[in-house]
């Protein structure tokens, strides 16, 4: 009972957007400082954002990982998202994402909130819980 | 062993010989398409992986000034433009193509294979240029700024990863004609200049 509770409380976590956060702010970053390589819906020189949260990364169909990202074991969440967007190279050494897009705190929580809006939708990737090929 | 002695180790190491000549290697890369010299006439590139990492920019820079000359192509195509922002577009249209050359050549310097573009067909089918929702001349203007700023941010983003430092004064010129085009764009849709300083850019 207790676990349950504790479970639905983490579940509640994940889908809402942190206080203060900014989902609006948080578009109009994505689409400035993002928007070059990636879309929520398509793949580019970035890979698309569909389903991202409870992805496995480097999964996303059709798109070609750096062997670092493919094999980093990283599950996209809040948290991993927050330390990536702060700065990639230091989370995956060696990934192909070599920008620090949002630098400050309060970005990373704008662009998260946006995100856990826009990126909803059929997951192409393979889930956190998938076994590994 | 004292800091010195640890120079000294390198600079008279293989590894330190290797890096000294990659880097002045590099440079001359960077300084002939600065001024213009054909990258073609130069001698043959070693690769590395630091080569790898600046190729695997380029080639994102690449695809992202591929994409920008078919917007600007489909956008002349559409027959909304004023002849004054036709003139625009197409001028436009060939610095985004000069960008194209001149980030090609390095690539194939630096042993790659440059990215090649989409058909106009799936630039045309992309959600990211969203062209089906394109009915006023505005709109394409919107577009092509909307595309500009990505590129602005986008090279902002990459010069500090650049192995060879002068590519990043490269990117610095790529960005001042971006930045150039995105001004002229923002001003002919009304809008206002950034209030902020440092408007560009994280």
């Amino acid at each position: 009972m207790r676990l349950s509770l504790l479970a639905a409380v983490i579940a509640l976590a994940c889908v809402t957007a942190a206080p203060g956060a900014d989902p609006a702010r948080g578009k109009a970053l994505y689409d400035a400082r993002c928007g070059g390589c990636h879309t929520i819906a398509e793949n580019g020189p970035g890979p698309r954002h569909q389903g991202l949260f409870g992805c496995r990364a480097g999964t996303q169909p059709g798109y070609a990982y750096s062997e670092a990202l493919r094999v980093s074991g990283i599950v996209w969440n809040d948290a991993m998202l927050d330390r990536w967007l702060a700065d990639p190279n230091a989370l995956v050494p060696g990934n192909a994402m070599v920008v620090q897009l949002a630098p400050l705190a309060t970005e990373r929580v704008d662009l998260i909130a946006f995100l856990r809006t826009a990126a909803q939708g059929p997951r192409t990737c393979r889930r956190s819980n998938a076994p590994t090929p | 062993m004292t800091e010195a002695n640890t120079d000294h180790a390198l600079i008279a190491s293989p590894q330190r010989r290797a890096l000294l000549a990659r880097t002045a290697m590099l440079s001359t890369t960077a300084m002939a398409l600065l001024s213009g010299v054909s990258l073609r006439s130069l001698a043959a590139t070693p690769r590395d992986e630091q080569t790898g990492s600046d190729v695997a920019i380029l080639n994102v820079a690449l695809g992202l000034e591929h994409e920008g000359i078919a917007a600007y192509e489909i956008g002349a195509g559409t027959g909304l433009l004023s002849k004054p922002l036709l003139s625009v577009a197409v001028l436009f249209k060939g610095h985004h193509e000069g960008h194209r050359e001149v980030l090609a050549g390095a690539i194939e310097k630096l042993g790659g294979t440059p990215v090649q573009p989409r058909s106009l067909a799936e630039y045309k089918a992309s959600s990211k240029l969203d062209i089906g929702s394109i009915a006023t001349a505005e709109d394409i203007l919107r577009l092509a700024q909307r595309l500009e700023l990505g590129a602005i941010n986008a090279y902002l983003g990459v010069m500090p990863s650049f192995a060879d430092r002068s590519l990043s004064k490269v990117a610095g010129r790529l960005i001042a004609d971006e930045t150039l085009h995105y001004t002229v764009l923002s001003q002919s849709l009304g809008q206002p200049l950034p209030q902020n300083t440092l408007s560009f850019g994280a």
